[in-house]
């Protein structure tokens, strides 16, 4: 990045308001809506100011109708609008998904490219935030297994602003999943002490005005000879910080976005280390570890030393008092770590 | 306690039972300003509006007093429409097709309505308003390409028959999950008020798919935003073989939905052209001048199967077809056009040959393109465009698998048999 440009400390909720802010200004047909993103900002504050900057026209509340918001969307899209609707939790998006399978994913294919969908669905998802069972969802695979939809998930406020503009400047339907336990901070897994601000963290260094992280580009956090470690959003920091404790010479992937996927900086890893940790807060049956485990599988078998290792949630629904028992933490993370680095 | 499971009133083998139809002198409903309080046209949510009377003649406040070149026009799509309809039930029967949706006996509720919407409006069909693409002036042979799934097919044959896209057309991308395009329709319609433009949209669903959430979504949100959109609802009576009772239909109205909602409705006599003509008309005047949207039910009776893969004889009686009270829309706007001395009996076979021809030539220009299975279609690749803007590396791969696929299935393939092998 060039020198001249100015740079903030941010934390990632700032980040995804400046992304909000930056392409409201910049493109006319940018329009956010969602519950309570207008007047009040956001639950979370990430549409904070926007309506009093651009109006209510451009910023509004919804009614609580998740398929209502996302319907409405796609048929703003089709006019040539850019609506950014907001699901307020990623675990009330099902009475959306309807609309974002049968309609959003499919308008370019059924129509020939008539019609586009160019919307981005942000939501905040996943766990760590005692949000029981309907606060702390994770249901990327929903939508990973979609054709015709992206699904992107960032992990720090420097990715998240570059990642939001792109996703909004993308002509294709974004699902935007915004991990809301490191809205404020990092977080790496260690739950009794207090949170991290992200001023600390490099980065927390988000330049002002106008840029992108492109979609379909993973990040290699940590080079390293030892394991290939993929993981995305909250559990790059605690996967990360796991292998650190334990000095394993971990090359960590934040995969940034899942689909489409960038199989080629997860080929040329796993090739280097012959080793292959897959780490994500969902259920583990039907996850997107699985589709991860496959892929390494089918490209770097001949270079696989030992069984690829998925670190998950458990197949049940979220628990509530029993989050940190649920949680792929610091235990589950280092077992699998041991396993994979005995020889 | 006992529940109650509805039952349509004729079943196979007994005979119709229309006493539950009131019909109301056509001309006698009142005509509300277009830009009246909502809750002022609660009357003619349990009413009928109606125009044509049992003379064919018009009557009333809701007459739009069409010149009669008009009238035969709107008689002509009608025609054009069933014409169509007959001809492409045939194509499948004879295998050029897999699939075809008729709407035989609903065709007031779609040419009308085009015709009294602006050029440019934007409708979200679903799919049974072809008369709409017909009455727009959409090319027959494009909607038989799209049918047959050939090489020339504009939707390269990736759509079941009869799902039309054609936006030029102001005809949005028809999906087979019923209601969706309903709040898609709100919101195109918010997206034009947001953008200060003229422009409105208008949806259409059957009364079966009134059940759907979408359709709760989309009237509120309707109603929040003061969208410029108009809603019809299609009653029809039947959704495939359940009867408008399990859509709701033996309490109230299809139209008094819309007062709950705080929503103008009306209720109309879909086989009355001239009736749905003005109901549309009102509709789409107060959303353009702001007054917000409004719910049309269209009153009519599916006269056929409810499509190719369906047989009605299984399910209701026989007999209601010709029993049917409201008629046949084409032969009450028939009758009106001879009883204003505009028409006879002579110029309507006329142009039912006329039209017939016109099917026809089209058919035989759209064979030219292939029919379905019969090797003439869009290349393999196309296949793997447009699920996004451009190809990512795994639906890469995976076109490059079916051309591996295709070397082996067909050794003997050849650059010149129309396939743009690599």
């Amino acid at each position: 990045m060039s020198d001249l440009v100015t740079c903030r400390r941010m934390t990632m909720i700032e980040a995804i308001n400046d992304a909000l802010d930056v392409m409201m200004a910049r493109d006319p047909s940018v329009v956010i809506m969602g519950e309570d993103v207008g007047y009040f900002g956001g639950v979370f504050r990430a549409t904070a100011g926007l309506q009093k900057k651009y109006g209510k026209t451009r910023v509004f509340d919804t009614p609580i109708s998740e398929c209502g918001i996302i319907g409405v969307a796609v048929g703003m899209g089709a006019y040539g609008l850019r609506p950014v609707p907001e699901i307020q939790f990623a675990d009330y998006i099902y009475p959306g998904l309807d609309q974002l399978v049968s309609e959003a994913a499919r308008l370019r294919y059924r129509s020939a490219g008539e019609f586009i969908a160019p919307l981005t669905v942000r939501s905040p998802f996943g766990g760590g935030i005692f949000g029981g069972q309907t606060h702390s969802q994770s249901p990327e695979a929903l939508f990973t297994h979609v054709a015709g939809l992206k699904t992107v998930i960032p992990s720090n406020p420097y990715d998240a602003k570059g990642l939001l503009i792109a996703a909004i400047e993308d002509n294709d339907p974004v699902i935007f999943f915004e991990p809301k336990r490191i809205y404020n901070g990092p977080f790496t897994g260690a739950y009794d002490r207090p949170v991290e601000p992200w001023s600390k963290h490099p980065d927390s260094e988000v330049p002002e005005g106008h840029y992108t992280v492109p979609l379909g580009k993973a990040r290699v956090v940590r080079e390293g000879e030892g394991v290939t470690v993929l993981a995305y959003g909250t559990m790059v920091h605690v996967a990360h910080a796991v292998c650190v404790d334990k000095g394993v010479d971990a090359e960590v992937i934040d995969l940034r976005t899942l689909v489409p996927l960038d199989i080629e900086t997860i080929k040329q890893s796993v090739r280097k280390t012959g080793r292959c940790m897959i780490v994500h807060e969902a259920t583990r049956t039907g996850g997107f570890g699985a589709e991860l485990s496959a892929l390494v599988q089918e490209h770097c078998f001949y270079e696989l030393e030992v069984p690829i290792e998925r670190v998950t949630g458990f197949d049940t629904p979220y628990p509530h008092s029993l989050e940190w028992a649920y949680f792929p933490g610091a235990v589950r993370i280092g077992e699998a770590l041991d396993r994979i680095c005995k020889d | 306690m006992a529940l109650h499971v509805p039952e349509p009133k004729a079943r196979p083998g007994a005979a119709p039972d229309w006493s539950g139809v009131i019909l109301p002198k056509a001309g006698a409903q009142p005509r509300p300003d277009e830009v009246c309080a909502a809750s002022e046209t609660w009357p003619l949510c349990t009413d009928l509006i109606r125009v044509l009377d049992e003379a064919g003649h018009a009557q009333g406040p809701w007459n739009p007093r069409l010149d009669a070149e008009t009238l035969r026009s709107m008689l002509r799509n009608m025609a054009l429409t069933r014409a169509f309809d007959e001809r492409m039930f045939r194509g499948q029967r004879q295998g050029k097709t897999s699939f075809y949706m008729k709407c035989t006996g609903e065709e007031a509720t779609s040419v009308a309505p085009a015709m009294a919407l602006a050029a440019d409006d934007m409708v979200f069909p679903s799919y049974r308003q072809q008369g709409i693409l017909i009455t727009r002036g959409y090319p027959l042979t494009e909607m038989i390409n799209q049918i047959y799934s050939n090489k020339a097919d504009k939707l390269k044959g990736r759509q079941l028959p009869i799902m039309y896209s054609a936006r030029d057309y102001g005809f949005f991308t028809i999906s087979g999950n019923l209601a969706t395009q309903l709040p898609q329709a709100v919101g195109w319609a918010m997206a034009s008020a947001i953008s200060a433009d003229t422009r409105i949209a208008a949806a259409w669903v059957g009364e079966g798919s009134t059940a759907e959430g979408d359709f709760h979504s989309a009237m509120t949100f309707a109603t929040v935003y003061n969208a410029p959109v108009v809603l019809n609802v299609v009653n029809n009576q039947w959704a495939i073989s359940s009867f408008s009772g399990f859509a709701g239909g033996e309490r109230q109205t299809f139209a008094a939905r819309a007062i709950g909602h705080g929503i103008a409705g009306l209720r109309v006599d879909g086989n009355d052209p001239l009736a749905v003509y003005a109901a549309t008309r009102w509709a789409a005047n107060r959303a353009r001048s702001n007054a917000g949207p409004t719910l049309i039910e269209h009153f009519t009776y599916r006269a056929e199967g409810h499509s190719t893969s369906d047989d009605p004889s299984q399910y209701r009686s026989a007999q209601e077809r010709s029993s049917w009270p409201l008629g046949d829309p084409i032969a009450r706007l028939k009758d009106h056009l001879i009883a204003l001395g505009e028409w006879d009996e002579e110029r309507q076979a006329a142009m039912d040959l006329d039209l017939a021809e016109q099917v026809k030539t089209a058919t035989r220009a759209a064979e030219a393109n292939g029919v379905l299975g019969h090797g003439l279609h869009h290349p393999f690749h196309t296949m793997f465009e447009d699920v996004f803007e451009t190809l990512p590396w795994h639906l890469q791969e995976q076109s490059e698998q079916a051309m591996r696929e295709r070397r082996i299935k067909w050794p003997d393939w050849r650059p010149e048999d129309g396939d743009d092998m690599p």
